[in-house]
């Protein structure tokens, strides 16, 4: 009885991942027959399978936007982790303050009101204007975009912890640092990962957006010229690479959550 | 008291550098002079539009993209939530796709729709579309399977439980989906319309941006801001008022 149960479920499971490749490989012929073969989309259009090969061969050779692939993916990603690194520094002891004093709390909150509606896409002309199209403008918005959301994940953090844990750490007179060390991290630390995880992905978009507008490298940069050279299968190249990277950014930031709190392995 | 002192103190900060002459007006102009600007833009038109045209165009963009991603991805939603074979076919595709970034679409969406609407209801669509799926999906998926049971032991089709089992009882976790979509299409417009558009109000920050006219996109982020939390309150409201009335 359980060993039929297990087979079927071992099927099953088998099954829906032949039908996820079945669809992949019928999309992936759908693309070869109707641009290759059938020509029904004209590659000024969506480019064809091979074009999508060649642009991927010529940037990663010899280079495209003054730049081969890897290089325009390392600038992304080191500007990325730049902001990325300033909001966590900035964003979570001040949120963790929030979160443990009420008078803190009423003095920077409204300020965060004020601030929170306004997206972080719509601080990019305003970076332009103070610091130009460089470098130093991509890490401000990317550490706005970080900034808001560390802050507010932390303090939420802090007001989850169970009060019990604040009255146990008052009774055995513990405060200061140790206070900070023993209960406030560890016990905002789930709601600040997930507040990271989700400013990751807002930074990464930001930053996208922000090369599009105005850069000399990056993979934004890459998608602005081939748009404006109207070369349809590196904008592919280039939204694969922006999609690859974003994932490989999150997976490592999830495992750097796993090492951080091992307790939340189960 | 002390939240009044905190955002008095803000502004107060923000008049006294600006002020100071540390920097340039030009680049950071006083919170007087910004509100003075807003209230400008409303009467004076502004490359070729005043602040509240600049501002319907956006917003009739937002609301096509934002309507089509909800009506494509909530019943997507509740189908895969349904449908074994349908889930098994999309979830890879869908994974793959989610990690594009809406705003990586702005060249496809240049290519194929030159600066029409068809661009900007493109992106808000791929911003709007994945947080509308899966909280249909999961709504769907989280049903009690003895309500479901039921349905069928009464001889209900498919579409029936579909239609008046599942999507009942997964209108919470849609509208909160609803919700999640509107802030990130609301943010994927602005960046569509800062790189490609010929009105609307990251149009009017661009030009503002290019004429190093700071107050005016400030003027935008103002406004941008009031729009976008006008949005949510709306959406809060709706969803408080639809579980209200599931309570009863």
């Amino acid at each position: 009885m359980r060993k039929s149960s297990l087979t079927l479920l071992l099927t099953s499971a088998r099954r829906g991942a032949w039908i996820g490749v079945a669809t992949v490989a019928f999309l992936c012929a759908a693309w070869y027959v109707l641009t290759t073969v059938t020509g029904a989309i004209s590659s000024g259009r969506f480019p064809a399978p091979i074009e999508v090969w060649q642009a991927m061969k010529q940037i990663t050779g010899q280079g495209y936007a003054d730049a081969r692939l890897h290089e325009h993916v390392l600038h992304s990603v080191k500007l990325v982790l730049y902001g990325f690194m300033a909001a966590i520094a900035a964003g979570v002891p001040l949120g963790l303050l929030m979160g443990f004093s009420r008078r803190a709390e009423a003095l920077v909150n409204p300020v965060f009101l004020l601030l929170r509606p306004i997206p972080p896409l719509a601080w990019i002309p305003l970076a332009i204007v103070w610091l130009g199209l460089g470098d130093a403008a991509k890490v401000l918005i990317i550490w706005l975009a970080a900034f808001v959301p560390s802050v507010i994940n932390s303090y939420a953090g802090v007001r989850s912890i169970e009060p019990t844990l604040f009255e146990a750490a008052r009774t055995l007179d513990i405060r200061g640092w140790m206070l900070v060390r023993e209960i406030l991290v560890p016990g905002a630390a789930p709601m600040i990962f997930t507040g990271l995880r989700l400013s990751l992905q807002a930074c990464w978009t930001t930053l996208v957006a922000g090369e599009l507008i105005g850069a000399i490298a990056g993979l934004g940069h890459v998608l602005y010229q081939s748009s404006l050279d109207i070369f349809p299968a590196m904008i592919l190249v280039g939204m694969i690479a922006v999609a690859v990277t974003a994932g490989v950014m999150t997976k490592m930031l999830e495992w750097v959550e796993l090492r951080t709190m091992p307790w939340r392995r189960a | 008291m002390l939240s009044l002192a905190g955002t008095l103190a803000f502004f107060a900060l923000w008049t006294v550098i600006a002020m100071s002459g540390l920097v340039q007006t030009q680049f950071l102009p006083t919170p007087r002079a910004v509100l003075d600007k807003f209230v400008d833009l409303t009467g004076n038109p502004f490359v070729g539009y005043t602040l509240q045209q600049h501002l319907l165009s956006s917003f009739g963009r937002f609301a096509s993209g934002f309507v089509l991603a909800a009506l494509v991805g909530v019943p997507l939603g509740l189908m895969m939530g349904w449908y074994r074979w349908l889930d098994d076919a999309v979830t890879p595709l869908f994974e793959a796709l989610r990690f594009v970034a809406p705003i990586a679409w702005v060249p496809f969406a240049a290519l194929w729709f030159g600066t029409g609407i068809g661009g900007p209801v493109l992106i808000i669509f791929s911003g709007a579309f994945p947080p509308c799926l899966i909280n249909a999906y999961r709504g769907a998926r989280f049903v009690e399977t003895r309500y479901i049971e039921a349905a069928q032991t009464l001889g209900a089709p498919n579409w029936r439980v579909i239609c008046e089992v599942l999507l009942p009882a997964s209108v919470p976790s849609i509208v909160a989906g609803l919700r999640i979509g509107a802030g990130l299409g609301w943010q994927s417009l602005i960046g569509a319309e800062l790189i490609v558009a010929s009105s609307g109000i990251g149009y009017l920050m661009v030009k503002g941006q290019s004429n190093i006219s700071t107050s005016t996109v400030m003027a935008g982020m103002i406004a941008i801001g009031i729009v976008g939390f006008a949005v949510d309150v709306l959406l809060r409201r709706l969803e408080a008022e639809i579980n209200r009335r599931r309570g009863r």
